[in-house]
């Protein structure tokens, strides 16, 4: 099993260098790491549904924004403490998706895409509808003084780091976990091959929403947790740009690897801040990036990697 | 005020969003058709239609309708060989795969928004009508005289906005004409009905590809055109339309134009009412949910035939 000792020692290898980052590079810097890291999560999760599944959603801000308001809310309307809020907040985008996914996977490839978006963008609406609570487009600030779990103050720069190094440690593992396991291999199957998968008596169905509802929710616990880091929910994060970026994101670092979501959002973070140095419209660094992607390097870094000799790359 | 005021003034915007609309989808539906290709590029080929209206009527000058004449002719010819362009260096390199088409166009939207801002600016700006004659709303009631005509509201319209209903109709009608009569129609059909067998025959699919997505988008332009005097020019307005479309052709049936621009006047009237008596966010939630909920339940379409 040399394959899977390679493996482990990369995601360890990966954790380890994450966390001595904190020490080596400028506070700048670790202000940026710890939202790639946050950001990250999300693009695990988004991964495991179009990486690994092959099922390419529009909508999965819905699910990241789900768990925003899900923990800014319950914080800010009912006076919930953060961690139960936050609990709140993954629960929360657990039903959503759960919903979401029940109907969106009654459609297949392309309608697919459309009722993802679709629901997003009613998701998206809604917010603005409800501004009186969610104040709309501006947002709302939740409290530094409420950003505490256990007595730790998250809002520290310190503290920070590590949580969102914590979240992404978390999803990261669970993921590369989850693929190697029989349920994360029959989604590669059906990924490859949905109808030799159903011929070999697995229950597609199941497996597909399952895997929506796993997805939705890990980007879910993102959108949670960057509200209680950085203490901020707003309506941008459920529009339809921040569907678009996990896809730019997992696409970038190489979909249906484990490590290809942090590689990719890192890039993609540097780049576009690079980008906004130099003009405002800085997204048009995403539009070429993507076209540029889809017709070169569809596999990604990391699927390139893969197919210039490193063969075991998870 | 009265409710029936109110009513005849939000059917009348209806009416134009429904003009509009039924131009973009129109493109967006033959696109779909006949290349089997979902541009979400397709708002922004119709901002740059606005856009290229803005630029044509300031180079002209002059009286407003010889700028307008000109945008009218300049912007959709500028918008089609923008759009022919991008299938050739992007969709047609990637075979015209679904899912990657997609991918891609949602590149090419950002390329095309950027770009336009960088060059554009961030400013919405206003485009002259070529004529535009107050027309106020009349109201037919029993006064002193018994039955006559009275003006109680100071609600009006324009001899533009009814201009432009009238001119998006004639369109479609040209675009249907065009496609059923011409030999470019023909050809374009008869890629539709089978790829491989129009390459048997010599057709060449690859150029008919290139400007069928230059036809899609230039019918979005052409609208753009005849919104902008109404709306103004600004690098973000193509979303609006985008969203808009995508849920005409997806309740019309995905592909077919008749369905199109039956769902282009439901949905554009019912967006028009909805949005006077309720809200504009209520009305698009509603709308977008509906398309959902057609496509899960009834992915041919509101008015589409159900596939054997």
């Amino acid at each position: 099993m040399t394959g899977n000792l390679k493996e482990n020692s990369l995601h360890v290898g990966v954790l380890v260098i994450l966390a001595a980052l904190f020490f080596v590079v400028s506070d700048y810097h670790d202000g940026n790491l710890a939202r790639i890291m946050v950001l990250a999560v999300y693009a695990v999760g988004y991964n495991l549904l179009f990486g690994y599944s092959g099922l390419l959603s529009l909508g999965h801000a819905l699910f990241f924004a789900a768990g925003m308001y899900g923990l800014g809310l319950s914080m800010n309307l009912l006076g919930f403490a953060a961690l139960p809020a936050l609990l709140v907040g993954i629960v929360f985008s657990a039903g959503v998706s759960a919903i979401v996914g029940f109907l969106a996977l009654r459609t297949s490839g392309v309608a697919f895409m459309i009722v993802t978006l679709m629901f997003a963008q009613a998701g998206f609406l809604t917010a603005l509808h409800f501004g009186e609570y969610t104040r709309g487009d501006e947002g709302f600030v939740i409290q530094q003084a409420s950003r505490m779990i256990a007595g730790i103050d998250l809002s520290a720069h310190a503290n920070r780091y590590f949580a969102a190094f914590g979240f992404f440690a978390l999803s990261y593992v669970a993921v590369a976990i989850l693929v190697r396991s029989p349920f994360g291999r029959c989604l590669v199957a059906i990924r490859e091959n949905e109808e030799r998968a159903r011929m070999l008596g697995y229950d597609v169905w199941m497996h597909k929403y399952l895997a929506v509802i796993a997805s939705g929710t890990i980007s879910g616990l993102s959108g949670a947790a960057y509200a209680l880091l950085f203490g901020y929910a707003g309506a941008t994060f459920a529009s339809v740009q921040y569907s678009i970026l996990p896809l730019l994101w997992v696409l970038l670092g190489g979909a249906g690897t484990t490590i290809g979501p942090l590689i990719g959002t890192a890039f993609a973070f540097y780049l576009i801040d690079l980008a906004s140095e130099i003009t405002t419209a800085h997204l048009l660094v995403v539009g070429l990036t993507i076209v540029l992607l889809t017709l070169f390097a569809p596999q990604g870094i990391s699927g390139e990697l893969r197919r210039r000799g490193l063969k075991w790359l998870p | 005020m009265d409710f029936g005021p109110h009513l005849f003034l939000a059917t009348l915007e209806g009416a134009i969003t429904a003009a509009v609309i039924s131009l973009t989808a129109a493109g967006l539906s033959i696109v779909f058709g006949i290349m089997r290709v979902v541009n979400v590029a397709h708002g922004e080929f119709f901002m740059l239609g606005a856009v290229g209206a803005w630029w044509v009527t300031t180079a002209v000058g002059g009286h407003p309708a010889f700028g307008f004449a000109a945008a009218l002719i300049a912007a959709p010819l500028f918008v089609g060989a923008i759009a022919a362009l991008a299938d050739r260096l992007v969709l047609f390199r990637l075979g015209y795969d679904p899912e990657r088409t997609i991918v891609a166009t949602i590149g090419i939207l950002y390329v095309i928004q950027q770009v336009t801002l960088m060059t554009f600016g961030p400013d919405a700006r206003p485009v002259e009508p070529p004529f535009n004659k107050r027309i106020p709303i009349p109201w037919l009631g029993i006064g002193e005289n018994g039955l006559e005509l009275t003006w109680p509201w100071g609600l009006a319209t324009t001899t533009y906005k009814l201009a432009v209903i009238v001119a998006a109709a004639v369109i479609l009608f040209g675009v249907w004409q065009f496609l059923s009569r011409t030999r470019f129609g023909l050809l374009m059909r008869a890629t539709q009905l089978d790829r491989e067998m129009a390459t048997a025959f010599g057709i060449p699919v690859r150029k008919i590809y290139a400007r069928v997505f230059g036809f899609g988008a230039a019918i979005a332009a052409l609208g753009a055109v005849l919104i902008v005097p109404v709306q103004q020019a600004h690098y973000l307005m193509g979303t609006d339309p985008l969203l808009l479309s995508f849920i005409v052709v997806i309740i019309g049936g995905l592909g077919s134009l008749p369905g199109t621009i039956v769902a282009a006047v439901l949905i554009g009237m019912s967006d028009g009412i909805i949005s006077v008596f309720f809200s504009p966010t209520l009305a698009k939630i509603l709308a977008t949910l509906l398309v959902a909920f057609v496509l899960v339940f009834r992915p041919q379409g509101l008015f589409g035939k159900a596939q054997a």
